[in-house]
């Protein structure tokens, strides 16, 4: 098993033994490279076999078969979709802004892609390793708020640009206590960088000792990548598809994957600060392990998103600000009054 | 302290749009998120029914009425044929008029079954709404069973009913009976009881009894409101007078009571059909009625209480063989007029819940 776990740390270091030096600019370069290929190739993978267990999801949850038309229990659904959407016609409205309008699906694509590279998928599997890893993952999270606008005002039409309004109310305030639930976690591992973190929970993961943090971040993180009961972006009762309204074709479709890359990676981020990340007992992989916690943090988000009905703008602005954000100042104070008594029993012990 | 002031938007909902019931359109101003005017947009649906009805005879006008209300078609039917019946003075043997109770009180279930689907459905609420259609399912095959067909049923006919229910009739409708308090109970818990349904539907779209009563609503909506209004019990028709049945009335006068009426609705209807397949008699299920049918001179109205409110047959007969005039008085057309004058005030999202609560159909609307 130590064996199947170090396989990738093996193929990467005879990746670079064909360099010669394997620590030349070129080896850096053709992994990085790598890296980035594997992410993207994550992203894609990921969108394909989530949308499809999206509809099943929801089909499970309203007594309904859904897709099983396509190949073997409809698992070719996807990707006949996605076949039909790289043939539709490529409409920019006429009345839009053209620029803001043709650029916004990248970025909202783009904005997973970056956050996905640092995240340790397994031991000594960052693809990008930052110290300050937490710090770039919100920053850069934090973005998709720009892009959603972007795409809302340069549409130029009421559904959209009323979309991007929401977003940007929705986000911000859900950014606040999405960030303060994370504080707990970082007193206590004394470090930001997500790799370390992972290896601080090789005993017990943070879920336990901060089920308080865990239940405020997975509400705020669902309200941030805008998933049902939060989807208030792109209610389709009311303003049809939110900012997406005006898209068509590949646009559109890169919407679809920067969304399901969005939410893996608020699963991904779940699954390190809150499970332990890659660990766990011995008997599987730990990118494995990774993967599974991802994945049932996903498959709760969609038995949430179709059971639930949507929630009042008001409501949701009444939530993030009255509940979630004094409930997250208060565990700040509870962890740092844990850490004070832990340190002082320390003392008297030592 | 001054409210900031932002620019007015307009926003078009329908005929195409995936909150609306049908092809029903309003143009909803906003300033912010809050409504500033509504204005409702109708008629796409609009077959000119009433005027049609005066070049058809009195029994082919029979299956236009299926597409009045066609969540409630029963209903339709039943105003219509015993507005005839009324007319022509004809009298209907027992077994046809218990028979008609029953098809008409399923359909009232089914057609709120519709209702509380759509109004999770409204709010996203996927789970709710394939609850709902799971179980109209079965509705719609007891429906089958006997006229053949499950949205226009079409089953009943002047003088009676088109034909005997099969026996395979009675298990079904026993079984769906003897499962329906575990429905509602799933209904209460994935929607009713939900804290989200209940945060958008309290005190939201709060309809006073004195505007329900001046806007002539009937029907569940009226009812919500405090006023106990039903015709089964008010001006009795066919055999309604010989059931034991309550009429919900709740006094909450906002969007949550008007969706919750409906669910009291549903077991006070499975109730009367509890009692008319006790008391159903055996006979004949057609009355003597001429071929041609030409009902003396004369003038006649009729309501039933459909699942919307009041249903009501006007006809003009001049002795001939096609009516002089038909008016029909649908409940939703008129429910539908409270939209813009309780939906001021509130958000987008509330006026897609309160829309959802007016439970209109467009086929009656329109007519």
């Amino acid at each position: 098993m130590d064996a199947l776990n170090k396989l990738p740390l093996n193929i990467a270091a005879a990746i670079r033994g064909l360099f010669g030096d394997p620590h030349s600019i070129w080896a850096d370069l053709t992994m990085t490279v790598i890296g980035i290929i594997l992410v993207i190739v994550l992203i894609v993978l990921a969108a394909l076999i989530l949308i499809l267990l999206e509809r099943k999801v929801g089909g499970w949850a309203s007594q309904r078969p859904g897709p099983n038309r396509l190949g073997p229990r409809g698992w070719f659904q996807t990707i006949a979709d996605a076949l039909k959407l790289l043939g539709k016609e490529d409409v920019t409205p006429a009345e839009a802004d053209r620029f803001i309008f043709k650029i916004a699906p990248m970025i909202v694509f783009a904005l997973p892609m970056m956050t996905l590279a640092v995240i340790p998928y397994g031991m000594g599997m960052v693809p990008i390793d930052l110290d300050l890893g937490i710090i770039y993952y919100l920053a850069i999270s934090a973005i998709s708020t720009l892009a959603l606008l972007m795409a809302g005002w340069g549409s130029n039409s009421n559904y959209s640009m009323l979309g991007g309004m929401r977003a940007v109310a929705q986000m911000i305030s859900y950014e606040i206590p999405l960030i303060f639930s994370l504080l707990g976690v970082v007193m206590i591992t004394q470090t930001f960088s997500l790799s370390k973190i992972v290896e601080a929970q090789s005993t017990i993961p943070f879920i336990v000792i901060q089920p308080l943090a865990f239940v405020i971040y997975f509400i705020a993180g669902i309200a941030e990548v805008n998933r049902a009961p939060f989807d208030l972006v792109e209610a389709d009762q009311e303003i049809v598809a939110g900012p997406f309204t005006e898209y068509t074709g590949l646009r559109w479709g890169l919407f679809f994957l920067g969304e399901y890359g969005n939410m893996t990676a608020t699963a991904a981020l779940i699954t390190t600060m809150f499970l332990g990340g890659w660990q766990g007992p011995g008997f599987l992989p730990g990118i494995v392990w990774f993967f599974l916690k991802v994945g049932i943090i996903i498959f709760l988000m969609m038995w949430i998103r179709w059971t639930f009905p949507r929630m009042r703008v008001d409501h949701l602005m009444g939530l993030a600000w009255k509940v979630l954000l004094p409930l997250s100042l208060l565990n700040v104070l509870l962890t740092g009054l844990g850490i004070y008594i832990y340190q002082y029993v320390l003392r008297i012990g030592g | 302290m001054t409210l900031e002031r932002t620019e007015e938007l307009a926003l078009n909902l329908g005929p195409q749009h995936p909150s609306m019931h049908g092809v029903f359109r309003m143009i909803a101003h906003f300033d912010g998120e809050i409504i500033t005017k509504i204005e409702p947009k109708i008629g796409y649906l609009h077959r000119g029914l009433e005027k049609l009805a005066e070049s058809r005879t009195y029994a082919q006008f029979i299956p236009y009425t299926d597409r009045l209300d066609y969540l409630a078609s029963p209903h339709n039917n039943m105003g219509y044929v015993q507005a005839v019946e009324k007319l022509a003075g004809i009298q209907v043997p027992e077994r046809a008029e218990y028979l008609r109770v029953i098809f008409a009180e399923l359909a009232r279930i089914a057609s709120h079954l519709v209702f509380i689907g759509s109004l999770a459905l409204d709010m996203a609420g996927w789970t709710a709404w394939g609850y709902c259609f799971r179980d109209r399912e079965r509705i719609l095959d007891l429906f089958e069973m006997t006229a053949g067909s499950r949205l226009t049923v079409n089953a009943m006919r002047i003088g009676g009913f088109s034909q005997d229910v099969p026996d395979e009739f009675w298990p079904a409708l026993k079984s769906f009976l003897d499962d329906l308090p575990e429905m509602l109970e799933e209904y209460q818990g994935i929607f009713y009881g939900n804290e989200i349904a209940m945060g958008r539907m309290k005190s939201v779209g709060i309809l006073p009894k004195e505007l329900a009563e001046n806007f002539s609503t009937t029907g569940p909506v009226l009812r919500a409101s405090g006023v106990k209004h039903d015709l089964r019990k008010d001006a009795p028709y066919g055999i309604y007078d010989r059931f034991d049945f309550e009429v919900p009335v709740l006094n909450g006068c906002d969007s949550y009571d008007r969706g919750l009426i409906r669910l009291l609705e549903i077991k006070e209807s499975a109730k009367i059909i509890r009692q008319a397949m006790r008391d159903i008699p055996e006979g004949p299920i057609m009355a003597k009625v001429p071929k041609v049918l030409k009902p003396p001179v004369g003038e006649v109205y009729h309501a039933v209480e459909n699942p919307k409110g009041e249903l009501g047959f006007y006809l003009v007969s001049d002795g001939s063989t096609k009516p002089a005039r038909c008016r029909i008085r649908s409940a939703t057309f008129i429910n539908l007029q409270l939209l813009p004058a309780i939906s001021i005030g509130w958000k987008i999202q509330d006026v897609i819940a309160i829309f959802a609560t007016l439970d209109a159909v467009l086929g009656e609307v329109d007519k």
